[in-house]
């Protein structure tokens, strides 16, 4: 593991620590919005917060890409599930993922329904070519690191003249979101100093795609590794360009991304889809130009030309503050729907569904450090 | 009686009729390998004299797939299952028994392969398997092969050991890594094509801890961290002891090749299941002289102290993580599944 303990050293975190302290201005905060789920976990699974000093306050945003899919797309999944012809396949994590009136696709597939978890979306095409007379139902979803994948089952399955597989789309757009949580609604101010810009979405689309951040709205950009020694350096670059009043976009995690991404990765995606014109972001709400759908040439894979499906109307907790905790605007503790009645094991708005996002991650990893700081 | 064809023979309906078919599969597969004489005897029940005592009574279900893994199958993993949890609470396992749900179509090279392999776990561990019984479900109705086992121990004169007894200040050890049964299980899986070399850690801790109750009769408790792994246990003990545990990252062991599989997918050692390991937790004037008794042991060489347990009302589980930071180590809340991206 040597590769990845030197990103791990105590001595220099502690030292990196020591810089961020000396040089974060006491007579101001600074709010940095780590975006990517990766980024919220390591966070707290190496505890950083306890390292920072209080005026440096990491905000968790909406990148967990199972948290922000809203509950209609799994409700169609599920629907998808119930035909008798279909295998429904996705990643691990998306399975729990709860629904309405408590269905998730677990729990669907333990009424019945034949729902398989996959490593890789080209296990679906086995699946198609193992039961040709089935229909193969892949759930995609992620960012843009997840993209090119399902992309590359597409036109596999095009070449091969695979018929008899699908792909649901939800692939999600990083800087769309960025956008949306930089253009508050009416009356709110934007709670963000700066963003740690995401690891393994970068390498695919580049430094360059944050250009807009600085440009438009005047906020400094580090995209940042997802070993703790990479946050603590990344958050120190941000405290710098804030302190020097500059915003640029930095490149922290330039071991793996360069400015212009992954040109075969990119032109893959261009190749099989196009932008919707806008799509809904658990916790966001509608986002305009946020997210991808297959394109016409390939529309005979697409899941929903291929299936008649109903668009459900899904209603999120009126109490639920995820829309402000994933703005900035909110910490996960400050909704009263926290730690009770919603958990990791009953997760009632978007940030408590997976690990990665911000109220999991906080009731996993945090609740203890606030405990022992009330008792003291 | 004709002979049980062991090369390509398979499960029938009949195996588990009660007729000709039964009593062939009994006779030539489980008595001649788990022979001793209370099967001998012909029974539907094993009659077993006692000592005058306490007696421990543990039952385990396993169905576990892949069926055979590097390190172990689901044969040995039934005989360990049961004894492990027998020999926590310090008991002397006396006995087992089996039970086989088979699946119609499964084939009896592979059930004798799983049988032989009970066996010799039984033997090693100088416990026989006295009764059993077998039903077989139609073909689509089981995963192959399914084994309950369940036990029974002897609990030694004035032993008394419980996961409600911690106390603030005991010591908390472990006696060995974490993670290997898991990060194997899911290694084996094909889907994954991994190349890891990661056996599981499968066996039987009784001589271990008849050692350990021998010499540190003081010990409150001990637990084999299985399903859920070393966070779920110690979450365990801290609710039924009302306290709280404070974990060292450093302290507690992982091999490289677990820590490089839970580096890929996204996955927690200390969530993933262990079927050769123990918890102990004894007063902390005790903890050197059992640590350095369980070092000495083959199931103990890299055993260590890897916490303390504390005062705190709200039973938190917290870990002292490498880096410095103090983080909450949470129950497990489902299946550990690999994170995407």
């Amino acid at each position: 593991m040597k590769y990845v303990d030197v990103f791990r050293d105590a001595e220099l975190a502690h030292q990196l620590a020591q810089h961020i302290l000396q040089q974060a201005d006491p007579g101001r905060h600074y709010r940095l919005m780590e975006f990517c789920g990766g980024h919220t976990h390591a966070v707290f699974r190496y505890g950083l917060p306890a390292l920072l000093p209080d005026n440096v306050e990491l905000v968790h945003g909406p990148g967990c890409p199972v948290c922000v899919l809203p509950v209609a797309r799994l409700e169609q999944a599920l629907e998808l599930s119930r035909l008798p012809e279909v295998i429904l396949c996705s990643y691990g994590d998306m399975l729990r993922v709860p629904a309405g009136r408590g269905q998730s696709l677990l729990k669907a597939r333990a009424d019945g329904a034949d729902i398989r978890m996959l490593y890789s979306p080209l296990e679906a095409l086995t699946l198609a070519q193992q039961h040709p007379e089935r229909q193969v139902v892949f759930f995609a979803i992620g960012f843009e690191t997840t993209t090119p994948p399902t992309a590359v089952l597409i036109q596999r399955a095009d070449e091969m003249g695979i018929s008899n597989l699908s792909v649901l789309c939800n692939h999600v757009l990083t800087p769309a979101a960025m956008h949306a949580i930089l253009t508050p609604s009416e009356g709110e101010a934007t709670a963000i100093d700066g963003f740690i810009g995401p690891a393994h979405v970068s390498t695919v689309i580049g430094s360059e795609a944050y250009a807009p951040f600085p440009r438009q709205f005047g906020k400094p950009v580090v995209i940042a590794g997802f070993e703790p020694l990479d946050l603590l350096q990344a958050i120190s670059m941000l405290v710098g360009q804030l302190n020097r009043h500059e915003a640029r976009v930095e490149n922290q995690f330039s071991r793996a991304v360069t400015p212009g991404g992954n040109p075969k990765a990119r032109a893959l995606v261009e190749q099989v889809f196009e932008r919707r014109d806008s799509f809904e972001w658990r916790g966001l709400g509608e986002v305009p130009a946020s997210a991808l759908k297959i394109r016409p040439e390939y529309a005979r894979y697409d899941a929903e030309q291929r299936f008649e499906l109903s668009a459900p109307r899904a209603r999120e907790h009126p109490a639920c503050e995820c829309p402000a905790v994933l703005r900035g605007q909110k910490r996960p503790d400050q909704c009263r729907l926290f730690g009770t009645p919603c958990t990791p094991d009953n997760p009632l708005g978007a940030c408590m569904v997976s690990s990665e996002g911000a109220c999991a991650a906080w009731y996993r990893y945090n609740r203890g450090r606030i405990a022992m700081q009330e008792r003291e | 009686m004709s002979r049980l064809d062991l090369i390509n023979g398979k499960v029938e309906m009949a195996h588990g009729g009660g007729g000709r078919a039964m009593a062939q599969l009994i006779s030539q597969l489980f008595a001649r390998a788990f022979d001793n004489e209370w099967l001998a005897q012909g029974n539907d029940q094993a009659q077993l004299s006692f000592p005058a005592g306490r007696l421990a009574f543990a039952n385990d279900s396993h169905v576990v797939s892949p069926l055979f893994f590097p390190g172990g199958d689901i044969g040995s993993l039934a005989v360990h299952g049961t004894l492990n949890d027998l020999a926590m609470c310090g008991a002397r396992p006396h006995a087992l028994s089996v039970g086989f749900i088979l699946e119609e179509g499964f084939a009896l090279a592979e059930l004798a392969r799983i049988v032989e392999s009970m066996a010799q776990a039984s033997r090693e561990a100088n416990v026989p398997i006295v009764t059993g019984d077998t039903k077989v479900v139609e073909r689509g109705k089981g995963d192959g092969v399914f084994i309950n086992t369940s036990g029974v121990g002897i609990v030694p004169e004035g032993l008394d050991l419980s996961g409600d007894r911690a106390r603030p200040g005991d010591c908390i050890l472990l006696s060995g890594s974490v993670g290997d049964h898991g990060a194997c299980i899911l290694t084996q899986r094909e889907s994954l094509g991994f190349a890891a070399d990661i056996r599981s850690d499968s066996c039987a801790l009784h001589r271990l801890t008849q050692a350990m109750v021998a010499q540190v009769p003081q010990l409150r408790c001990m637990r084999d961290p299985t399903r859920g792994g070393l966070a779920n246990t110690l979450n365990e003990l801290a609710q039924q002891s009302g306290v709280g545990m404070q974990l060292e990252e450093a302290a507690i062991p992982v091999i490289q090749p677990v820590q490089a599989v839970c580096e890929l997918l996204g996955l927690d050692p200390l969530y993933l299941a262990n079927e050769g390991k123990l918890v102990a937790i004894c007063p902390p004037e005790q903890a050197p002289e059992l640590l350095a008794l369980m070092r000495a042991h083959p199931q103990g060489k890299s055993a260590a102290i890897i916490g303390t347990v504390t005062a705190d009302p709200q039973q938190f589980v917290q870990l002292r993580t490498r880096f410095g930071g103090n983080r909450l180590l949470d129950w497990l809340n489902s299946e550990p599944l690999p994170r995407i991206c």
